[in-house]
């Protein structure tokens, strides 16, 4: 039996329950359109089993790309598409946050004594992205078993913190995005290059696409971070315990991002009817 | 009498599509970010291939610079072709009820969608295509866009443009009358899309196909969209083989239509309108 909970002073649900419980209600919701959710998930698996069918041809023809083998640029590609899907379980509600601003539910929100960003999340939350984190995590062991790597304890603990800061960072862009609708109204097509874009090219090793662009990824936006240096580390082409930590240095990211939200937040004016 | 009406019948279409090419020709700051976006696509898309072509040369199955054209021409011409490009106000209407209110015009619901289509698409690839084809020209090697080879080439591929347009609007046709039969169409409209997507030649150009894949591929009617064009332009195909493309861009025309209406025939037989 469930013990009851005493209410003596005004009683808060701690916020990881509370999200569950919106993400419970969404589910229960999507379960009424069972064929549609069946086919939206099988949908999502396409996409990105599309992507595998690529790499997996040109590969049949060119055998290497920039020195990294096909092994390597499986690890890259389920690394990336690992946190993508990661991050779009979680803060994928954010994509839609134009129609909240837009229609002015975000009022709504706003008056309630919960924090903004739990309540953003837990109001669109998809279970149909599931087929992509399916497609994900299948390419992750497949990639996994066919790179050749010398397995340690070390290299366990990399590939972990990888995929999480990884999905930080994308769910860090995921707010960017959200806190731009702030001062647009409208989402920007252009956000879709660092997200739909990074995780399309992200297949491959960043340094494929030459040295600006490593630094870019490593300075401005840090892909390399969650891609390229944990690979190196992994596929024993350094042996630095940098490398293998670096992944961690990538949540700093979450800062400004944060900090933008935050200031949209303060400057929000109501729109919408 | 029955010429009149035939003329009234076309005006009434033409009518449509300047309405819906001139609405489409107001959105100018969504489409300058859609050009920004498409730059980085098509610059990025270049520099794996180019990756590709340093590290194997020889089994690159086109010239570097056909690849080129072949990536700028999908980046410019992108609305045309791409299927998940379809309008969400006809999958809206569907689904909230104010189908009815098109269902009481006098016109067939199969032609009135396929003009707006026509309208939607074009409108919006004329005006991006020429700022992206202009910058195109001017990138340096490699990354630069060819001109055609000759005014013949260039001639085939305009005709082809069109033919590749229409497949791929009585492609979308088939999604759209098949949304009648359910009650969400988004997990159909993604399948399709995504299936669309790796036949068609955007993941990887058909050529990049080994040639038992590829010979199959190009029967379908997903080749009979951008792969064609696109190709005859960077003369990756040209002469009989660009003549035989394009009569199978005409035949899936003519297959796709016929299923299209017929679908659509069954579809306002049983049409239950949803939602108030």
């Amino acid at each position: 039996m469930m013990k009851s909970i005493p209410r003596k002073k005004p009683f808060k649900t701690p916020a990881v329950r509370l999200y569950f419980h919106y993400i419970s209600i969404q589910i229960r919701c999507m379960m009424q359109y069972k064929k549609s959710f069946i086919l939206t998930t099988l949908g999502q698996f396409l996409a990105s089993f599309n992507a595998f069918v690529g790499i997996y041809f040109m590969f049949r023809r060119f055998h290497s790309i920039a020195g990294y083998t096909y092994s390597d640029v499986l690890l890259c590609f389920s690394l990336i598409s690992m946190e993508f899907s990661l991050a779009e379980c979680a803060a994928r509600g954010f994509d839609r946050f134009s129609h909240l601003v837009r229609q002015g539910t975000f009022d709504r929100i706003m008056t309630r004594p919960r924090n903004e960003i739990l309540q953003v999340l837990g109001n669109n939350f998809e279970l149909t992205r599931l087929g992509r984190t399916v497609q994900a995590i299948i390419i992750f062991f497949y990639g996994i078993s066919q790179a050749d790597i010398d397995w340690s304890f070390m290299k366990v603990i990399t590939v972990v913190i990888t995929i999480l800061c990884g999905a930080a960072v994308f769910s860090g862009i995921f707010l960017i995005n959200a806190a731009l609708c702030f001062f647009t109204l409208e989402g920007l097509e252009v956000v879709n290059i660092f997200t739909d874009g990074a995780r399309q090219y992200g297949e491959y090793p960043i340094d494929v696409y030459g040295k600006r662009m490593v630094k870019f990824c490593t300075f401005i936006i840090p892909y390399a971070l969650v891609q390229l240096y944990p690979v190196k580390y992994l596929t024993g082409r350094s042996d630095s315990l940098l490398y293998a930590l670096i992944p961690l240095a990538a949540l700093l990211f979450l800062l400004p991002c944060y900090a933008l939200w935050r200031y949209g937040v303060r400057k929000y004016k109501s729109s919408g009817s | 009498m029955q010429g009149y009406s035939d003329v009234n019948k076309l005006k009434k279409y033409v009518s449509f599509f300047r309405l819906r090419f001139v609405m489409g020709l107001q959105y100018r700051t969504a489409a300058f970010a859609g050009i920004a976006t498409q730059f980085a696509w098509g610059f990025m898309e270049i520099t794996v291939f180019h990756a590709f072509n340093n590290t194997d040369p020889a089994a690159f199955p086109m010239g570097f610079g056909q690849l080129a054209s072949y990536v700028w021409m999908q980046q410019a011409f992108l609305a045309l072709f791409m299927t998940w490009f379809m309008e969400n106000e006809i999958f809206d209407s569907i689904m909230d009820g104010n189908i009815c209110y098109e269902l009481c015009r006098p016109i067939d619901i199969y032609d009135m969608w396929f003009a707006r289509s026509v309208a939607n698409r074009s409108s919006r690839a004329l005006l991006r295509c020429v700022p992206i084809l202009l910058v195109a020209f001017l990138l340096p090697e490699p990354y630069g866009m060819m001109l055609p080879k000759d005014f013949n080439a260039f001639g085939c591929f305009l005709i082809s443009t069109m033919l590749a347009m229409t497949v791929t609007i009585s492609m979308c046709m088939l999604v759209y009358m098949l949304s009648f039969f359910t009650v969400s169409p988004q997990g159909l409209r993604l399948i399709f899309s995504m299936t669309a997507e790796i036949l068609q030649g955007i993941v990887i150009p058909i050529p990049f196909f080994p040639p038992r894949v590829r010979q199959i591929l190009e029967l379908l009617p997903f080749a009979s969209m951008e792969n064609v064009p696109l190709r005859i332009y960077s003369g990756h195909i040209s002469g009989g083989e660009a003549a035989k493309a394009m009569l199978l861009q005409i035949f899936w025309i003519l297959v796709l239509i016929a299923i299209g209406k017929l679908i659509c025939r069954r579809a306002m037989k049983k049409v239950t309108v949803q939602g108030g």
